[in-house]
Order: structure tokens, then C-alpha cells, then sequence
């Protein structure tokens, strides 16, 4: 699936805050999560690559090095607990484990209706809210207790029923 | 007295508007120095308070500053580090969700002394919240003439510009952050040259930390023999410390230099949980060496006092553990991040971190030998001082001091053969 025309034009619109052109990949590759489905198709790879003037390579081992990008399909709310060690201490354990009772699915795995897929990610930088889940590249819901997971995800799922994002943008599923 | 504070605004307040910071002395910091100081005088006012970096290293900022060549061949760049990515770390945010404007005007007057062109903020791409506060507040500062062409008449024209991570913690160092910043994985550079004289694109830059930069402002318009009146002689200024853990109430605490950890602990952050005793506290986020509690009450926060009991400040995030936590457990959570955020280029931190997170698993299970500890002791001190970056080290550290200082601990785990604290610890 080729880029979009509009998508395009969000890329360049990037480069004069840069002397070089190759500075926009990371934003670029945020932009194509956010429009495409949350994640990075291989078919998008090349017209990104010679957008901003370097090789497929050049694109795809900056896919692969960052946590943020997935080279695989998400859920269409991806539902990630941090499990460093100030959320360890307050629960998130037992906060990733009621995800994958009431999904049905394992910690990095898509449900069937490819609604949900659930996440595991390193210290988020809200220790003092802990535990802590960020639901694509939303704004965190903090102080999440496993007895707050079924509520989350029956807000989610209202969002979906409603025609809620397709990707990273719009109000975290807390509030 | 207790200590009011100049970083953040007051409890309950946000000074995110422009108006509201400049209610309350916002951009007069900035005024001062382009209308009436000379770049030079600005570096060395800031050096004269011997402010130091609040990212983890604690390096003297005007000196980082003096190192830029003096033959000014532009562009020169600020690089800003909004990373904050090292567990247990959530200063930064308070500033970029609550006084933004106090970061764009530290920025500005960096770039008045170091006739820079332009600024990139760094900040880790998960921080949406901040990323929307901080952008807005840009615009407020360009529509009000505080960036762009000829700023306050000075002459100098600059712009900053914020830019997204994508959740890897080694874009923090300011290495791997440059070339991160520049569109390609974010593995650190050997030095020299260093980021003074070829920093991003190869330019001179200035790399600082969001907290850094955000006291410099008050430096200029209270001047450097105010600012060394607040903390210690060799640590000045307040900073935030951001406490996590089994405490009552975690939180964010702008504070002196030199305040005594158990008095953030046991005050501010309300102190343990009835019937609870202390055991652990990390004092600097989990790449500074844990201390036991009869040392944690005795220091005091600032550079010297911890170095003298075998830790460091880092980024001052202070975690707590209290008697139902598992020292093996937090060990493995610890080796399991260093693991995990390893860029690989260098082979004693690729291997060393995936060999300590290993063995901590099995002395949890209580399957690994009691020669085990010594081999992670020794994998340590191989993984120190040999690498191209300090994440080796944190590594190294994070890890090997919770086997140090909690040594009986992880042979009871051997000679059990499983988590003495399986019933009460936390989960991993």
C-alpha cells in the first residue's frame, strides 16, 4: 500500500527544521504508525527510504533497533504495562496478568478480532503513578491496579464500537 | 523553614501559559542576559554557580559550555536531553507538563552564550503528554518574540525545535542520542572528538539536560552567589527527586542539594507503610549502586555525601524497597532492562548483560551454585571502564551491588533452593 499523498506531505513538512534530511525518520516512521495501523509494513519501507534519500536498509534496521516500531501487526489498541521496577513493586505483574486473562491472550499476542494485542515495555518515566499503561502512543493511565483492567478494556472497547483512532493519536482509553 | 522551590511553580499550580510564567518572573532571566550581559559573561556567571549537569553525571555546565571553540564558525547546535528514560525517573516531566516556558527560556540563554542556531529537544517518544505541553508553549514563545529572527533585538536568531524518540533508553546517552537524533540507530560514538566540537551533524553543540537547562534562567536573573546559597558547597542549587517504591506517598519533590535522604523518604514521600521496615534504597535510579537502609539513613543527597558511601546521585530517583521485597528480585528486573537496552556494539555489555540476567534467574529459582556469585562478581568487573559508553557500567552496577551489599540474602536463595520471600515480595 502506497504512502498517502497527505501522509507525504506530514514527512515533508519536517525537513526544514533539519539541516538533513534523514534527521525526519524517526518522525516519519511515528507518522506511519499513526496512519497506517500501528505498525511498519515492509511494503512502506522503500517509499520512505527514497523520501528522505537514503536506502531501504538505512530505514529498516531503525524499525528493528527502537522498542516503539513494530515490524509485525498490533492490536488496534495496543495495551503495553510497564514492568520496570517501581511498577513491578506496585502490582504490574498482576496488572499484565488480568490483561491476559480478560483478552484471552498472551503478553505479545493480537486477539482473533485483532482489536487488542498486549505489550510489556520498559520504565515509562511515571514511577510515582505506578503502575503504569500506555495504550499506543497515547497518554499514560497511571495508577492502574489489576482490578482496573476490566474497566479499561470495556472502554476501549467502546471506543472501537464508536469508531475510535486507528492509531496513536486521540484520549488514552483512562479517560 | 521549609524550602519553597524555584523550579516548579507552587502545589496545584501550572505555569504553562505564557502569561503565567511571565506573572511570576518568567523570561527576565532571558532578557536580562541578551539585552545587557556579553555571551561570555553569561558562561562564566553560570560557571561562577557551579551549577552541574542533572542528568546523572553532575559535570559542571559552564564548563561543558567553555569547551565550544571560541571562533565562532556557525551553525552550532543545542542538543536537550528529554529522555528520561533511566527506572525510576520522573523529574524532567514535572518540568515539561508544568513550566515548560522555564526550559525554553534556559534554552534561550545557552544559546545567547554559546551563538547557537538552533535547539533539538530529544524527548523519549512515549512522553505524548509533554510533547503536546512543550510544543504549545514553543508557539506561545515565538509569537511573543522569544525565538525566531533577531530575538529581543540581540541579534541572534534561533528556533527550537522538539524532537520524538522512539522508546530506546541508550538515546539518552548523548552520544547515541545524537546519532539517533540525526535518523539512524541510536549507538554511541567513541570520543573524541566530543559533542563540543563535533556534536550533532558534526557541529559544535551544547548537550544538556532538560533539568540543567531549566535552572539556568534563574542563575542569570537571581545571579550565581544566590544560587550557591541554596544546597551544598560542591553540589548547588535544589533538584527534583522523584521518589517510587513502597512508599506512602510517591512523589516529586523539589529540594536542597544535601537533604537527608531519610528525610525525603520518611516526610515528603510520608515514609513506609504500617509495620513495615526498611531495607533497600536506590538512590539515583537503578544505574547507581543500592544501598542498604542503615547507610540510606545516614546520607545525606548531594554528589560527595553519596560517593563517600560507594553510590552516586544520577538522576536523584530515589526507589524504595521495605522488608517484603526480594533483593534477587529487583536484581532481576534491573539486569533484565540493561539486557534489553543494550545498542550491542561492544561485546562486554551485549554478552555481560544477557550472562548477569541469566544467572539472576537462576538464583531465584534457586538452581544456580554458590560459585555462581562469584562469577557474576566477576562479570561485573569486566563489563566496568571497557566499553565505548557508561551503560556497561550501569549495568555492572545496577546489578553487582544488590549481590554486594545483600550477599547472605542471594545464598539463601542457593541453599533453599527458591525465593526465601516467595510469599510477600513483589512480582517480577
Amino acid at each position: 500500500m502506497p504512502l498517502s499523498e497527505e501522509l507525504k506531505a506530514r514527512i515533508t513538512a519536517e525537513f526544514p527544521k533539519y539541516p538533513e534530511r534523514r534527521a525526519v525518520l524517526l518522525t516519519a516512521l511515528h507518522f506511519v504508525q499513526e496512519e497506517c495501523g500501528g505498525w511498519v509494513s515492509p511494503d512502506v519501507v522503500p517509499e520512505i527510504a527514497e523520501l528522505l534519500g537514503i536506502l531501504p536498509i538505512d530505514v529498516e534496521e531503525v524499525v528493528s533497533f527502537y522498542p516503539m516500531y513494530h515490524s509485525d501487526p498490533v492490536g488496534r489498541f495496543h495495551v503495553q504495562v510497564c514492568t520496570n521496577i517501581s511498577c513491578c513493586i506496585r502490582g504490574a505483574r498482576g496488572v499484565v496478568r488480568r490483561l491476559e486473562e480478560n483478552l484471552d491472550v498472551l503478553s505479545g499476542e493480537v486477539t482473533g478480532d485483532g482489536l487488542f494485542s498486549i505489550g510489556e515495555v520498559e520504565c515509562l518515566g511515571s514511577c510515582g503513578t505506578a503502575p503504569v499503561v500506555m495504550v499506543n502512543n497515547e497518554r499514560f493511565v497511571e495508577n492502574v491496579s489489576a482490578d482496573d483492567v476490566p474497566a479499561l478494556v470495556e472502554r476501549l472497547r467502546a471506543r472501537a464500537a464508536a469508531g475510535g483512532t486507528n492509531g496513536s493519536n486521540g484520549q488514552a482509553g483512562g479517560r | 523553614m521549609a524550602f519553597e522551590g524555584y523550579l516548579l511553580p507552587p502545589s496545584g499550580q501550572n505555569w504553562s501559559r505564557i502569561a503565567d510564567y511571565k506573572a511570576n518572573g518568567g523570561y527576565e532571566g532571558a532578557e536580562k542576559a541578551l539585552r545587557s550581559m556579553k555571551p561570555a559573561d553569561v558562561v562564566a556567571e553560570v560557571k561562577n554557580s557551579g551549577l552541574r549537569g542533572r542528568g546523572g553525571a553532575g559535570f559542571g555546565s559552564g564548563m561543558k559550555w567553555s569547551f565550544l571553540p571560541q571562533d565562532v564558525q556557525r551553525p552550532r547546535y543545542i542538543a536537550c536531553n528529554a529522555d528520561e528514560s533511566e527506572p525510576g525517573t520522573y523529574k524532567d516531566r514535572q518540568i515539561l507538563e508544568r513550566n515548560p516556558h522555564e526550559l525554553i527560556e534556559g534554552l534561550l540563554i545557552a544559546a545567547w552564550a554559546n551563538t547557537i542556531d538552533a535547539a533539538y529537544v530529544y524527548m523519549r517518544g512515549e512522553y505524548r503528554g509533554p510533547f503536546e505541553n512543550l510544543n504549545a508553549a514553543i508557539a506561545e514563545a515565538r509569537a511573543a518574540g522569544y525565538l525566531g529572527k533577531n530575538v529581543l533585538g540581540s541579534g541572534l536568531d534561533f528556533d527550537v525545535f522538539v524532537h520524538r524518540g522512539a522508546g530506546a533508553y541508550i538515546c539518552g546517552e548523548e552520544t547515541g542520542l545524537m546519532e539517533s537524533l540525526e535518523g539512524r540507530k541510536g549507538q554511541p560514538r567513541k570520543r573524541p572528538p566530543f559533542p563540543a566540537i563535533a556534536g550533532l551533524w558534526k557541529r559544535p553543540t551544547v548537550i544538556n539536560n532538560v533539568e540543567t537547562m531549566s535552572h539556568v534562567p534563574h542563575v542569570i536573573r537571581k545571579g550565581a552567589d544566590w544560587f550557591k546559597t541554596i544546597g551544598t558547597e560542591k553540589s548547588t542549587g535544589s533538584t527534583i527527586f522523584g521518589v517510587s517504591g513502597q512508599v506512602v506517598r510517591p512523589g516529586a519533590f523539589e529540594l536542597p542539594f544535601g537533604t537527608p535522604l531519610r528525610e525525603i523518604i520518611f516526610e515528603h514521600a510520608g515514609g513506609l507503610r504500617p509495620g513495615r521496615t526498611l531495607k533497600a534504597v536506590i538512590p539515583g535510579g537503578v544505574s547507581m549502586p543500592v544501598l542498604t537502609a542503615d547507610t540510606a539513613m545516614q546520607v545525606d543527597m548531594d554528589h560527595d555525601s553519596l560517593q563517600k558511601v560507594g553510590s552516586l546521585l544520577g538522576t536523584g530517583a530515589i526507589v524504595v524497597f521495605d522488608d517484603t521485597s526480594c533483593m534477587v528480585r529487583a536484581a532481576i528486573i534491573i539486569s533484565r532492562f540493561f539486557r534489553h537496552e543494550s545498542c550491542g556494539q561492544c561485546t562486554q555489555c551485549r554478552e555481560g548483560t544477557g550472562w548477569l540476567h541469566k544467572l539472576m534467574l537462576q538464583v531465584e529459582a534457586g538452581t544456580a551454585r554458590k560459585s555462581d556469585l562469584d562469577v557474576v562478581d566477576e562479570i561485573t568487573r569486566q563489563m566496568e571502564g571497557k566499553t565505548i559508553c557508561a551503560l556497561s557500567d550501569a549495568a555492572a552496577w545496577g546489578t553487582g551491588w544488590f549481590l554486594r551489599r545483600f550477599r547472605p540474602e542471594f545464598e539463601a536463595h542457593i541453599d533453599r533452593g527458591g525465593c526465601p520471600h516467595a510469599g510477600t515480595s513483589f512480582e517480577v
